[in-house]
């Protein structure tokens, strides 16, 4: 059984990328495509959401998800809730589900959890009762669905169509959940080349068998790219000597002008943030012309209105 | 009954004979999602309006979204022109219950504070549930409340009212 379809195939729960049809990909980007509008209005909110309770249970600290998964709520009307749960009930020993079953009894229909463990989420979500959706906001290495459906929201916005595009993924894709989610939701939507561009130290085991071209080298893998993600070096969760220093990396594989003259003339850049600038991307390339880094956060904004309107229309009240 | 059903065609000239008179500068029709957005764009062309056409998809602002959820096809709204003290000429296909027209009327405040709204529709079929009524008809009828009646446009354009 699919724990994030329901039995009609529609939206239960968003936990990964993987294995979801691209029907439910597409008919999430294309209902962003009918929130962006909302933001730029005299009332920036619609009454989708009004009566409902969302709770962003952040048990890994972020400011830029939860804050995007905030706003989404508001602007669809929904009263939402933050919890920094690292700061408060984890510390007194109160076990997750002990957690969730609380916020439950205070009748919340949707929780965002964000956590450093991988299956957080889903682990919430085969416990949760049958009208709660719960939406995973990052669990460890794994997954950051709505993360890679705002990149492909942005790559649609900028290039029109997925069938004719390569696209790079540069960086330490080892430690990232987005890129994964970023390769499921590539290959599914039909994009003929998937690039991983990395140091062999910096990438998955194993990771050819997603359907990605693996390069060593940055120069041959831009060549002819028509997206280039630069992924956001994990210095924090880098365990051990995976790479000499910030400064070798950024020798070899640090986004220049010089190296995004190597993609085609209009590739667009991307970067999930937050940026470490001067180590993954140049500060030129990251304010440049081809940057689409702050439509990036715009777009984020819809994809997680969309995403939420959806989960909670298909639930019974 | 469905034999009388008149031809959309004539019903949308009459209608604009009828919107003619009443036709200011400041009038902005909008058109609702997807009957009605057909139905506008012919009173757009008849009435020689010169402000741009406004559209609206209301799926965010119905009142059953909790029961049946998001429509699988919604369609950005589109008003190119600011709400701020306009005479907004609202045109649907079919008033049934009047839910979908207080749903576009909430949505409309959204985006600023109109003079007023009035509502045209091209068939009044009865079985009003609201307060809210045409203020332009282009015909109306009584339909069994387990009939509906439909407008489809042909790739040519050509409108067709059923019932079913």
């Amino acid at each position: 059984m699919n724990l994030q379809l329901n039995p009609d195939g529609s939206l239960r729960h968003l936990l990964t990328l993987d294995g979801l049809p691209r029907t439910i990909l597409t008919h999430i980007l294309d209902t962003a495509e009918s929130f962006m509008d909302v933001g730029e209005r005299e009332v920036k909110k619609v009454p989708l959401l009004r009566g409902k309770s969302i709770f962003n249970l952040f048990f890994e600290p972020s400011t830029r998800t939860r804050t995007t998964f905030e706003i989404a709520a508001k602007r669809l009307s929904a009263d939402v809730v933050n919890l920094n749960i690292a700061t408060s009930s984890q510390t007194k020993g109160e076990a997750i589900l002990d957690t969730v079953d609380n916020l439950a009894a205070m009748h919340a229909d949707m929780f965002i959890v964000r956590h450093a463990q991988s299956g957080a989420a889903h682990f919430i979500a085969r416990n949760v009762a049958p009208h709660i959706s719960v939406v995973n906001a990052g669990d460890g290495r794994h997954s950051h669905p709505t993360q890679g459906l705002l990149d492909m929201f942005t790559i649609r916005r900028f290039k029109g169509e997925f069938h004719n595009l390569t696209v790079a993924i540069v960086g330490d894709v080892l430690h990232s959940r987005v890129a994964r989610s970023q390769i499921h939701a590539l290959t599914t939507l039909g994009v003929p080349e998937v690039r991983v561009i990395a140091p062999k130290t910096l990438l998955p085991t194993g990771v050819e068998q997603m359907g990605v071209k693996v390069y060593h080298d940055l120069e041959a893998g831009l060549h002819g790219c028509d997206v280039i993600i630069t992924l956001r070096l994990q210095s924090e969760r880098m365990k051990g000597a995976l790479l000499p220093s910030a400064q070798e990396y950024f020798k070899f594989f640090g986004l220049t002008p010089a190296k995004l003259a190597l993609a085609k003339p209009d590739a667009i850049v991307m970067h999930p943030g937050p940026m470490n600038r001067g180590v993954e991307i140049d500060s030129e390339v990251a304010d440049g012309p081809q940057s689409v880094i702050l439509p990036q956060v715009t777009y984020g904004i819809a994809v997680r209105m969309a995403v939420m309107a959806i989960l909670a229309g298909g639930t019974t009240a | 009954m469905p034999a009388s059903l008149p031809d959309a065609n004539t019903l949308i000239t009459r209608l604009a004979d009828a919107i003619a008179p009443t036709l200011t500068p400041n009038t902005f029709i909008v058109g609702i999602h997807t009957g009605g957005v057909w139905v506008a764009e012919r009173l757009h062309v008849l009435l020689r309006c010169t402000q741009p056409l406004g559209t609206l998809d209301i799926s965010f602002y119905r009142d059953d979204f909790s029961r049946i959820g998001l429509h699988p096809q919604v369609k950005p709204s589109n008003l190119p022109v600011d709400l701020e003290g306009r005479d907004i000429l609202l045109v649907d296909d079919v008033l049934h219950s009047g839910r979908t027209v207080r749903a576009a009327m909430n949505e409309l405040f959204d985006y600023g504070r109109p003079a007023s709204i009035r509502l045209a529709v091209l068939v009044d079929r009865g079985g009003h549930e609201l307060p809210i009524r045409p203020d332009f008809a282009g015909h109306t009828l009584t339909v069994p409340s387990n009939q509906n009646i439909n407008l489809s446009r042909l790739d040519d354009g050509h409108l067709t009212l059923t019932l079913a």
